[in-house]
């Protein structure tokens, strides 16, 4: 039987960051993956590091982890490839302007300034762009980075700073107190966080809180280095079609879903949204029609009808906490999730809001419509 | 009933053969512009060299392959130029001349052939340097000899039939090396139904070539104008060239047998990951059969008893009743080249302590200019993860070629055995297509 203060569930970016915090202030910290760290969504995303877009109560949750990346190789030794090369998000007609310029206001509330340009502006500056493009929204301090590196990043440094993180360990069984068996071997803890992404849907239902989480597969694509063209992360209304060109001339973009089974786990792109992707792609920039793609993927993370995470404390059960269902943008955040959780664990609170994510609203809310189309990707 | 087959080389006709005789009209699909397959790829169009010229003694069996070719195109729903380049359970995708279509199958048949297997070593990405295989092909359709001072490195029947078919044309290698040694060539002896030692001795010698055996390339100088390599008693020199082929055998080209979800096992002889097969080449997913050098190297003479066979096995799952004799005679026939094949492997071994040992600043990666030390310094515990960390087997080929001397570095680098460090997972597109 292994003794800690924290057991956390899971080691993607979220459970890897909580890892490290916790250590980092003291704390006794075990924290238990099934496969390698980052090897499921937190390490197969876009790269997005955008507060563009997001949804209000989101906005405080993704201004913490702004700060955080600008700070990441302090934090755990790497930028992970960090780029503020700032997000620009497209309108293709009207309607989606008006959307643009309503985020914005609402964003300045928090304190982000997006600017603005306009027909002619984006034109001048992006002179590959199609007519399809009406407008754009830049936020220059957004940006991305390389998924592949950040997880295992934040978990060297979270052994570093003294935390145990055991890959290979896939927690079997939790009883109440907390007793987790994984991989035949026990771990006590007062304290469990649930960090496992997609799965922890089926954690908090053992605990008598099931949520409506579903896998969500963003379809992905990458093409051969092409010259290099545009230095902005992509973005439009919609969410339909999102793309960047790293370094190298390589366009990664993505839009629709693939496909996927959680319980091996396993995921593949398909070949419909890679088409579809493609098309809306090649709508707003044309010349990327001839452009070869060498490679498709997906990952799995977990979705919620609302798009918004389940973070904060049980309703169910003290001493338990929930951090996960990302739905699709959660890469960004996860370095401020590890933050928070930290403070939930040793202070018993935080300064963001957490209310809108509060797992007691699926209960509250049974009518939300299971609609997934809404759901903003990156 | 739709059954498929991929690929038109010696394995893929034969299986078509089989199953347009039992009334079938499989569609088959073939990436080149048109079947014959790498070992009896025909010339291009207006080139007249005949099969005699072209493929020396094996010029009966090319004949014979190109005659039954011709006669089952009209036979099947035949598309040459064609890649298929998705593969799922029930539906594929391909496309052809920038059209692309879904097709469906109910029994699938890959025969998809292999690649040359490299080793990589510094300056090998420099022009001049090539495969045996593409230096072969060059050979053999357009009559190319790849420079005039030649260097050829691997192992192997194909190093020494290269050796000797460039000085045929006039064009005779200043350098042979063989990673094999001797001795271990020799040991291999007993389980060959002829003695490769002596007869590639005996054709070295006819040929008037000069081979070291036990010899590897360590270093293509600046401009390919010199090759540097160690002896069999490790000594060092240097040799002017203009030239270098290189490979080390063969590697089966199994990414879509990955993308039907088909089980693999790890081959310490070969030292690849391959997908399982019964003895009649079924996958392990239903459906899916797997014959030639796609499944497994073993030559063209193989490649053609397993197309007969899958195909026969197509026919016994869908309820035919072939006459138990003939897979009886094959079954047989196949056992006994898989042994012979077997000692052809231990005779002509991959050096995979040359891979493994690679000069640090090598380009390990040639697509996303990775080096061996980059994958060295990932220290990952299995290849997936060194892909993540360095972009190993990201770029155009996906892995094909450099993923098995990567899992060399990568192994030795951690101190555990290569079938640990795992293989690359492969997605679709199998290549680069325009979507
Ligand atoms: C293709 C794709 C593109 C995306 N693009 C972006 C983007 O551009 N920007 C952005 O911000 N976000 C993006 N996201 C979303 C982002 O990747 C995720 O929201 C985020 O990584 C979720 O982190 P996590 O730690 O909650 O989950 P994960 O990274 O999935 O980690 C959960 C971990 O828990 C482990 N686990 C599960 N069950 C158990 C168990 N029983 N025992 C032990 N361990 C267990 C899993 O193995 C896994 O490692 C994308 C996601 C995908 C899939």
């Amino acid at each position: 039987m292994t003794r800690a203060d924290v057991l956390v569930l899971g080691g993607g970016g979220a459970g890897c960051s909580a890892a490290l915090h916790l250590a980092r202030r003291g704390a006794d910290v075990v924290l238990l993956e099934r496969g390698l760290v980052g090897s499921q969504a937190s390490g197969v995303n876009h790269g997005g590091v955008r507060q563009q877009g997001r949804h209000p109560a989101e906005i405080p949750l993704a201004i913490r982890s702004r700060a955080l990346w600008s700070r990441m190789r302090e934090l755990c030794g790497t930028d992970a490839e960090f780029d503020p090369c700032g997000h620009l998000k497209l309108a293709r007609g009207e309607a989606e302007e008006a959307e643009l310029l309503r985020w914005n206001e609402m964003a300045a509330e928090h304190g982000l300034k997006a600017s603005m340009l306009g027909r002619n502006a984006i034109r001048a500056q992006h002179p590959y762009f199609s007519d399809r493009v009406v407008a754009g929204s830049l936020l220059a301090e957004d940006g991305s980075a390389n998924p592949r590196l950040l997880a295992s990043a934040l978990a060297r440094s979270a052994r570093e700073a003294g935390a145990t993180l055991l890959e290979h360990h896939e927690v079997t069984a939790i009883e109440p107190g907390f007793r987790v068996e994984a991989s035949g071997r026990e771990f006590e803890a007062p304290v469990l966080l649930n960090c496992a992404g997609f799965w922890g849907g089926k954690i908090a239902e053992t605990f008598g809180e099931p949520v409506p989480v579903y896998p969500l597969n963003p379809n992905m694509l990458v093409t051969e280095p092409l010259p290099f063209f545009c230095t902005r992360n992509l973005g439009v209304v919609g969410g339909d079609v999102y793309l960047r060109q790293i370094a190298r001339g390589n366009v990664i973009f993505g839009g629709g879903r693939g496909e996927s089974d959680p319980a091996l786990p396993t995921s593949r792109p398909l070949p419909e949204p890679a088409f579809a992707a493609m098309a809306r792609a090649v709508e707003i920039i044309p010349h990327l029609a001839d452009a070869m793609i060498i490679r498709c993927w997906t990952g799995i993370d977990g979705g919620m009808p609302d798009a918004l995470p389940v973070l904060g404390p049980s309703r169910t059960t003290s001493g338990l906490i929930h951090a996960f269902g990302f739905s699709g943008h959660g890469f960004m955040l996860g370095p401020a999730i590890g933050a928070i959780l930290s403070e939930l664990v040793l202070d018993g609170r935080t300064d963001v809001p957490l209310e809108a994510f509060d797992i007691g609203r699926f209960a509250r809310q049974t009518a939300l419509a299971e609609d997934a189309s809404k759901t903003r990707l990156e | 009933m739709s059954v498929v087959v991929v690929g038109a080389g010696p394995a893929g006709v034969r299986a078509v053969e089989r199953l347009v005789a039992a009334g079938l009209r499989p569609i088959w699909i073939e990436e080149a512009p048109d079947g014959g397959g790498r070992v009896f790829q025909k010339p291009p169009p207006g080139f007249s060299r005949g099969h005699r010229a072209l493929y020396g003694a094996d010029h009966g069996r090319a004949f014979a392959l190109h005659a039954a070719l011709a006669a089952l195109k009209p036979l099947t729903d035949w598309r040459p130029d064609t890649l298929v380049w998705n593969l799922r359970p029930g539906d594929l995708d391909v496309v052809s001349d920038g059209t692309h279509e879904r097709l469906g199958w109910e029994r699938i048949i890959l025969c998809t052939g292999a690649m040359d297997r490299v080793v990589p070593i510094p300056g090998w990405t420099q022009p001049g340097v090539t495969s045996l295989g593409a230096a072969q092909i060059a050979l053999k359709t357009q009559g190319l000899a790849i420079g005039r001072r030649v260097a050829l490195c691997g192992t192997g029947p194909l190093l020494l039939l290269l050796a000797q078919q460039l000085t045929k044309v006039g064009a005779p290698p200043v350098l042979v090396l063989e990673s094999a040694a001797w001795s271990t060539t020799l040991r291999a002896v007993p389980g060959l139904a002829w003695n490769p030692a002596a007869a590639l001795r005996g054709m070295a010698w006819r040929a008037g070539l000069k081979v070291q055996t036990g010899a590897v390339p360590l270093r293509v100088e600046e401009g390919c104008t010199a090759l540097r390599w160690r002896d069999s008693r490790g000594w060092e020199h240097r040799t002017e060239v203009d030239a270098v082929a290189m490979g080390w055998g063969l590697k089966p080209e199994t990414q879509l047998a990955d993308l039907a979800g088909a089980r693999f096992a790890f081959d310490r002889l070969q030292r690849l990951w391959l997908p399982e097969r019964d003895a009649a080449g079924r996958a392990s997913v239903p459906g899916v059969y797997l014959a030639g050098d796609g499944a497994s190297i073993g030559g063209s003479v193989v490649a053609e008893l397993a197309g007969t066979r899958a195909a026969l096995a197509v026919l016994q799952d869908i309820g035919e009743k072939p006459d138990p004799l003939e897979t009886t005679l094959l079954d047989r026939a196949l056992a006994r080249e898989a042994r012979f094949r077997r000692a052809l492997e231990r005779a002509f071994p991959y050096p995979h302590a040359l891979a493994a040992a690679m000069p640090d600043e090598t380009l390990l990666c040639r697509c996303e200019a990775i080096t061996a030390a980059e994958m060295r310094a990932s220290a990952a515990p299995e290849i997936n993860r060194g892909k993540a960390a360095t972009r190993v087997g990201m770029g155009r080929c996906q892995g094909r070629l450099c993923g098995p001397p990567a899992a060399e570095v990568l192994a030795q680098a951690i101190g555990c055995d290569i079938a640990e460090v795992g293989r690359l997972r492969g997605q679709m597109p199998v290549k680069p297509v325009v979507l």
